[in-house]
């Protein structure tokens, strides 16, 4: 798609303005994706949604005036000057998922500093939701706590883990009281890839005890797509197959998208 | 965009603020004994013996509503008392360790010193830890009903038993008041808060008009006199009033919220320092919360002046908080037909489990029962620590688009 030249309102625009990360995805009236971008949301987030918003310009090689409407989600939806309007993100996971999957789902999104339970109907429709109570046990907020106790790299965690020999157990309780388990464990002389492991295994089993895992189980949020553990580990507790439909980071941002273009009289070209 | 005002408001504020008044007049020049009742009760009996009555539940939601309780809550939690328990009583202590209290604007330089206090376990145990604090504090009896929770069936036996403890209640009463009991008097207390009671359920009712001329957001505020004035003939004057309004309201079709879209049950207590963005948000998504567990709270249907002990246990037995899960169900199964609600809000109030009717699965069985979407929000009726903005405004908002789809 890079470079193609394309009528106004043949493509729509979604951000997503994350507490950690804002997202930007592009689609054509097919909705296809053309293109997208991650930038960290920092404490600007008009700006952090422009950047991300021009990068995924750059990334679709379009124009800003090739797009018909861009639509905003995430916690800072209320602070995109250029959105043309805005759902929730609960809504957007939603669409975004139902785009990807038919039939019943349960959607189990994981981001930065919160998690969600999303469950649709056949249709799609929306039956009910669950987020995680104000607390950081469960988001992306604990890895990278766990991972500073370890003194490993946000991005090399999912691989220490996968060398895991020994089930350690940590609590899901408390961010704080799993960093002090944690560091028990170490003066107990456990090896950091088994610690590495139950602090997934911790964040799963903060997030099945949110909701019952019903129907077709489908992850998104900057966490499944960067920690592909959280999945593997989720699958074992569930004991059936996970999901993970294409850029689930994203997720949200596409459903804006999507959005965008549901609400366009024309739905593009 | 805002709920509509109601115009009996000042009204209200007068009569709250008279009551104030005679209260701190009564504590400061002992013009009258002064009791503390918990809000549910046994009020009746104490207004009977000539006793001013204050309930510092009610001073709690002051608390919360002003938002000054977070300021004090570190005083009782210093205390040793858990941060886990009643934000209602660790805000109500600390705001007397500190010497402060929102009864200032009413000229109270403290509140109401009590001669004696006079709790009723219905709704929790903690309202007796409560009042047993300032018992310590004041050298005063703390004497009360240990009236059973999770009442199934109400049984004759339960209402004997309460009934019973009412009456053993009376010469401990006589004896602070420095009079004896007068059944007359009794009678017409009890006939007084029964004239109340209706009135609320008939000012409530209301909202099952379409569109509501009130929500729940109305009704946190126009409790006032039928929590702390049920009993006299002041509290039925005003909702008569309040109720002539409201119905000018429904004959007019005026709502409460503008555009009325969709409408909400509320269970759980109210989140009081955030009433206001909560009517707000609601407000903009044109969707009026137009019944409530907890306004409701203040209805019973059982007092009768002719038997007033009986009922009066009766009452304290029936109140939706002392149910067993089956009959809550019931209730709001009920209130969602009457006032056809589109989806029930539970409010998980942290420090409140014995108003938060989400904690053995009762959201899920109502979601599949009525067939209606429901949502539970985590939040405290005081400690706002307990309530995140950002993700309750996402999860309500979530929740209003999910109605939207159908």
């Amino acid at each position: 798609m890079s470079g193609e030249k394309r009528e106004r309102g043949a493509v729509f625009g979604g951000i997503d303005s994350g507490s950690w990360t804002t997202k930007a995805v592009l689609i054509d009236g097919e909705r296809t994706v053309l293109g997208s971008a991650v930038v960290r949301s920092g404490a600007d987030l008009a700006a952090a949604a422009e950047k991300a918003y021009a990068a995924a310009l750059a990334a679709a090689g379009l124009a800003p005036e090739s797009v018909a409407a861009a639509w905003a989600t995430g916690f800072g939806r209320d602070n995109i000057p250029f959105a043309a309007g805005s759902r929730t993100e609960l809504d957007c996971h939603a669409r975004g998922v139902h785009h990807y999957v038919s039939g019943a789902v349960t959607v189990v999104d994981i981001g930065g500093q919160d998690a969600k339970v999303i469950k649709l109907d056949e249709a799609g429709r929306r039956v009910s939701h669950r987020m995680n109570r104000k607390c950081a046990a469960g988001t992306g907020s604990f890895i990278d706590e766990m991972a500073l106790r370890l003194d490993v790299a946000i991005g090399e965690l999912s691989a220490l883990a996968a060398g895991f020999e020994e089930e350690v157990e940590l609590g899901s309780f408390c961010t704080v009281f799993s960093g002090t388990e944690l560091l028990a464990a170490i003066r107990r002389g456990k090896r950091p890839a088994d610690l590495a492991r139950a602090a997934y295994k911790s964040i799963v089993k903060r997030v099945m005890e949110m909701d019952v895992m019903e129907d077709r189980v489908v992850a998104t949020g900057g966490v499944v797509a960067h920690h592909p553990m959280v999945v593997s580990l989720m699958e074992e507790a569930l004991g059936k197959p996970v999901t993970v439909p294409p850029h689930p980071q994203e997720m949200g941002a596409f459903g804006a998208a999507l959005a965008a273009r549901g609400a366009s009289p024309g739905k593009g070209s | 965009m805002a709920r509509k005002e109601l115009a009996a408001t000042g009204a209200m504020k007068e009569l709250m603020a008279t009551y104030f008044r005679d209260l701190g007049e009564a504590a400061e020049k002992h013009t009258a004994p002064v009791a503390w009742c918990t809000s549910v009760g046994p009020a009746e009996l104490l207004r009977a013996l000539g006793f001013r009555v204050y309930f510092p539940e009610n001073h709690g939601a002051l608390l919360g509503a002003t938002r000054r309780a977070n300021a004090y809550l570190p005083r009782t939690h210093a205390l040793g008392y858990s941060p886990d328990i009643c934000s209602y009583l660790c805000s109500d202590i600390g705001a007397y360790l500190a010497g402060e209290t929102p009864l200032d604007r009413f000229g109270l330089e403290r509140v109401p010193r009590a001669d004696v206090l006079v709790f009723n376990t219905n709704q929790c145990g903690e309202v007796r830890d409560w009042f047993e604090f300032y018992g310590r504090e004041w050298d005063v009896p703390v004497v009360g009903l240990v009236s059973p929770r999770s009442v199934g069936e109400v049984s004759p036996r339960i209402v004997d038993d309460v009934a019973g403890q009412l009456e053993d209640l009376v010469p401990a009463l006589e004896a602070v008041a420095g009079t004896a009991l007068d059944a007359g008097r009794l009678e017409r207390t009890v006939g007084l808060s029964r004239e109340c009671t209706d009135l609320w359920r008939e000012v409530l009712e209301t909202a099952a008009h379409r569109p509501a001329p009130m929500s729940f957001f109305d009704g946190c505020i126009q409790m006032g006199p039928a929590v702390v004035l049920r009993g006299t003939g002041e509290a039925c004057v005003y909702y008569r009033t309040l109720l002539a309004e409201l119905e000018e309201r429904n004959g007019a079709g005026v709502a409460a919220v503008e555009g009325e879209r969709f409408r909400l049950y509320w269970d759980g207590m109210p989140i009081w320092g955030k009433l206001r963005d909560l009517s707000n948000l609601f407000a903009r998504f044109h969707t009026s919360v137009v019944a409530s567990t907890y306004c409701n709270s203040w209805i019973f249907e059982a007092l009768d002046p002719a038997d007033p002990f009986r009922s009066m246990a009766r009452a304290s037995v029936e109140l939706f908080i002392a149910r067993a899960e089956g009959p809550k169900e019931c209730v709001i199964e009920a209130m969602a037909a009457r006032y056809g609600v589109d989806g029930i809000l539970f409010h998980d109030a942290r420090t409140c489990p014995h108003n938060s009717n989400t904690r053995y699965g009762m959201p899920g069985r109502l979601r599949r029962r009525l067939g209606i979407p429901v949502l539970t929000i985590d939040g405290d009726l005081n400690d706002l620590r307990c309530y995140s903005e950002e993700q309750s405004r996402t999860s309500i908002e979530g929740f209003i688009e999910q109605l939207a789809e159908g």
